[in-house]
């Protein structure tokens, strides 16, 4: 093959092309022009013009969530890199593969306060699993390669590639070669778990007797869904999902039990609280989950398989910590178990079974709330979640943004497979779920693509309605509109004496109906329960255009069940008067 | 409890930033750092000196191997080691000086009429001692370089 001179733009591209990214979302500005001068020039390529940059990382972010390819994104230096950043925190949070590539000042300005002069690589150090100062147009191709390598294995995460303008000038040309294999010395994920820690969590799995699976984002961006199916079916284990790993266990099985922690479900945070052990999986047990850590399932024995060591014993102390990757420590432990278990006998479990029934029967979540019209006419945001989960069939990707139509969503939607529940978990990140959804339509482009979201939120990106409109992405916006920051609203209810500070907005919002339409989308406004059915059928059937979905719910309705804070997983709010403790 | 964490890491721009980062991103504290280039060119080591438990050294050191610069992290204070510091002391020209360096074990590196600049190597108690036994009138400038260390046993900080 002849060896092509190739600008580092051009080589940029090429680079990209060779790790098989199709598409890029991003913004342009002086630095990155010539960057932009070599994309306009290839076809393998495609660019997605977003109308912020906090959009583009988002979607990128959207899109590796939905699909497992990493995300692309181009920005220019200085606010396009800092627009970036909360892109990029969000990513990280929730080990996310995203590669931002910023154009930065040229070298020789660096550091001169030069126009537009940002030091992305210092600004996004904390946030980031790795970043590269491109110096010379030669190491583009390999700083591509260790990029891709870096943000895709191990955890996951973002991984920022800053490219100088000089760097990226099309006078400079140099030979192009693609390195085949990285190898970076520092750098060796293990995949595999240690045979003696999987022998020990096997032997304490077939001796429990009140066990649970808690399995978190990990089992999913790891691919991992079949293998922990397969784990809890042979053992007959009840199976709870942090927000971040819905999915990756069917929603609808019997055994699953829902979300736990924070606004997880009763049943969920009752065997959390109550077990003989936990087998926690590409979970990190984190605040939300935990509650108190030193109130924490204090008579279980724990299992703990994460592929980031530093994620072991970090909050809670665990008995048997395997590092290694999910699906391939899953297999292990299946294989080991199999071994082992020849005569497992799964109705010792029945006790237990038994046990949670009762709780999910006293207080589990209410599935059915369309079969109760309310009273008052008023809509129950729970309500719009169901009847998004009818209307889809259950088949809809669901991105959302974050609050209480955040918790609505991961609570009374349910999940079969991986991948098809999308949020900032970690980061909390309002304006995530418009341009994540874009990723994901993208990505996509023929499945129903929900955005589940409240009128906060979705004004944090919503300029974003102009990029679908540019690219015909019909996403379907179901805005909970209950007036207010609801969970700010919740909390002030509950802890604040009720002292709405800034919570609420007067009457300034915007006619949702009309700013969608002049977006050139179509905008329904649903107030009254007994009209909510159809307009979800309308919306839901109204495949090529964009919905959204205006519907005015009960601004009164808080999200239960809620963990009170400072005590143990089993105490919590059940209702506004009604508590588990005391 | 003190804990001296070393390490080796890529030389090159941006790394001690990001091991330096990790400390106040994540809140742990650097009582002292020191950090220079090993035989191996590529290779930065870098000794720090730590407070905290177990469990917040043991967060540290596995913080610290996430980081892709970082190639190796140990810690030195987990088993036998061997620490020492450097320290430099510029004072005022007195025989009551001169005569206390020498009964101390420091070098007169530098000396003139007005001043001189003693050495002193030693653990960080022998340099706390060489300093508080010097009078502080004595003492125009202080540099100690913080502590460096290599273990007492078979186990290399190589790689």
């Amino acid at each position: 093959m002849a060896i092509e001179k190739l600008s580092g733009s051009e080589a940029l591209m090429r680079s990209l092309k060779e790790e098989g990214v199709e598409l890029v979302f991003g913004y342009p500005g002086g630095a990155s022009l010539h960057i932009y001068d070599a994309l306009f020039n290839q076809e393998d390529v495609e660019h997605i013009l977003v109308r912020h940059e906090q959009g583009a990382v988002h979607a990128a972010d959207g899109y590796a969530r939905a699909c497992g390819k990493p995300g692309v994104v181009f920005v220019t230096s200085g606010p396009g890199a800092t627009n970036a950043i909360t892109g990029l925190a969000t990513a990280y949070m929730d080990s996310i593969p995203v590669i931002v590539i910023s154009g930065q000042v040229k070298a020789h300005l660096i550091g001169t306060d030069s126009f537009q002069e940002t030091d992305m690589i210092g600004v996004s150090r904390p946030i980031v699993k790795h970043s590269f100062l491109a110096q010379r147009a030669e190491d583009i191709p390999e700083i591509v390669k260790k990029a891709f390598h870096i943000a895709t294995t191990g955890r996951p995460g973002p991984v920022v590639i800053d490219i100088p303008k000089n760097v990226s000038d099309p006078s400079y040309t140099f030979n192009f070669i693609y390195p085949e294999e990285v190898d970076i010395r520092s750098y060796k994920p293990v995949k595999e778990g240690h045979s003696g820690q999987i022998r020990k969590a096997a032997k304490l799995i077939l001796k429990s007797e009140k066990p649970v699976i808690y399995s978190g984002g990990g089992v999913i961006q790891d691919e991992a869904s079949e293998e922990l199916t397969k784990l809890a079916k042979m053992l007959n284990f009840p199976v709870t999902n942090t927000l971040m790993g819905l999915g990756a266990y069917p929603g609808t099985d019997k055994q699953f039990l829902g979300m736990l922690g924070m606004h997880g479900t009763y049943q969920a945070n009752m065997v959390m609280h109550e077990c003989d052990l936990i087998v926690a999986i590409g979970a990190r047990f984190d605040d939300r989950i935990t509650n108190e850590p030193n109130k924490f399932s204090l008579n279980s024995k724990k299992i703990h398989i994460d592929i980031d060591p530093a994620s072991l014993s970090k909050i809670i102390d665990v008995d048997v910590p395997v590092v290694g990757s999910a699906k391939t420590c899953l297999n292990q432990l299946i294989k080991e178990l199999e071994r082992r278990a020849t005569d497992y006998d799964s109705s010792k479990l029945d006790p237990w079974w038994k046990q949670i029934e009762a709780w999910r029967d006293s207080h589990g979540l209410n599935h059915s709330m369309l079969d109760t019209p309310p009273k008052n006419g008023k809509i129950l945001p729970q309500q719009v979640i169901q009847s998004l989960y009818k209307e889809s069939k259950g088949k809809a990707y669901v991105t959302s943004d974050v609050g209480q139509h955040q918790m609505f969503a991961a609570q009374y939607y349910h999940f079969d497979n991986p991948r098809q529940w999308i949020n900032s978990g970690g980061l909390g990140t309002m304006g995530f779920g418009l341009p994540a959804a874009m990723g994901v339509q993208l990505a996509f482009p023929d499945a129903d693509v929900a955005c589940v979201t409240g009128e906060g939120s979705i004004q944090m990106c919503i300029q974003e309605l102009s990029t679908c409109l540019q690219y015909g992405l019909p996403i379907k916006i179901i805005n909970l509109n209950n007036s207010a920051l609801g969970m700010v609203k919740q909390w002030q209810d509950m802890q604040y004496g009720g002292r709405h500070s800034q919570s609420t907005y007067g009457e300034s919002l915007p006619d949702f109906v009309k700013l969608s339409e002049s977006y050139g989308h179509v905008g329904i406004k649903v107030e009254d329960f007994s009209d909510l059915e159809a307009a979800m059928k309308e919306c839901l059937s109204l495949k090529d255009k964009l919905v959204f979905l205006d519907v005015v719910v009960d601004e009164k309705e808080h999200v239960y069940p809620m963990l009170e804070a400072g005590m143990e997983m089993s105490a919590m709010w059940l209702d506004k008067d009604k508590k588990t403790w005391e | 409890m003190k804990r001296i964490i070393a390490l080796l890491m890529e030389n090159q721009s941006g790394a001690l930033s990001r091991v330096v980062g990790l400390f106040s991103q994540r809140g742990y504290n650097i009582e002292s750092l020191i950090v220079a280039p090993t035989d191996d060119p590529s290779l930065s080591r870098l000794t720090m000196t730590t407070e905290g438990d177990e469990k917040v050294v043991e967060q540290i050191t596995k913080q610290l191997n996430k980081l892709i610069d970082v190639v190796k992290v140990v810690d030195l204070s987990e088993e036998e080691f061997v620490g020492r510091e450097l320290l430099l002391v510029k004072l005022r020209a007195t025989d009551d000086a001169k005569k206390k360096i020498k009964e101390l074990g420091g070098e007169i590196v530098f000396e003139s009429e007005e001043l001189i600049n003693t050495l002193f190597v030693g653990s960080s108690e022998e340099v706390d001692i060489f300093l508080s036994t010097l009078s502080k009138d004595e003492i125009l400038e202080i540099a100690r370089s913080g502590l460096s260390g290599v273990s007492s046993n078979e186990k290399l900080l190589t790689i």
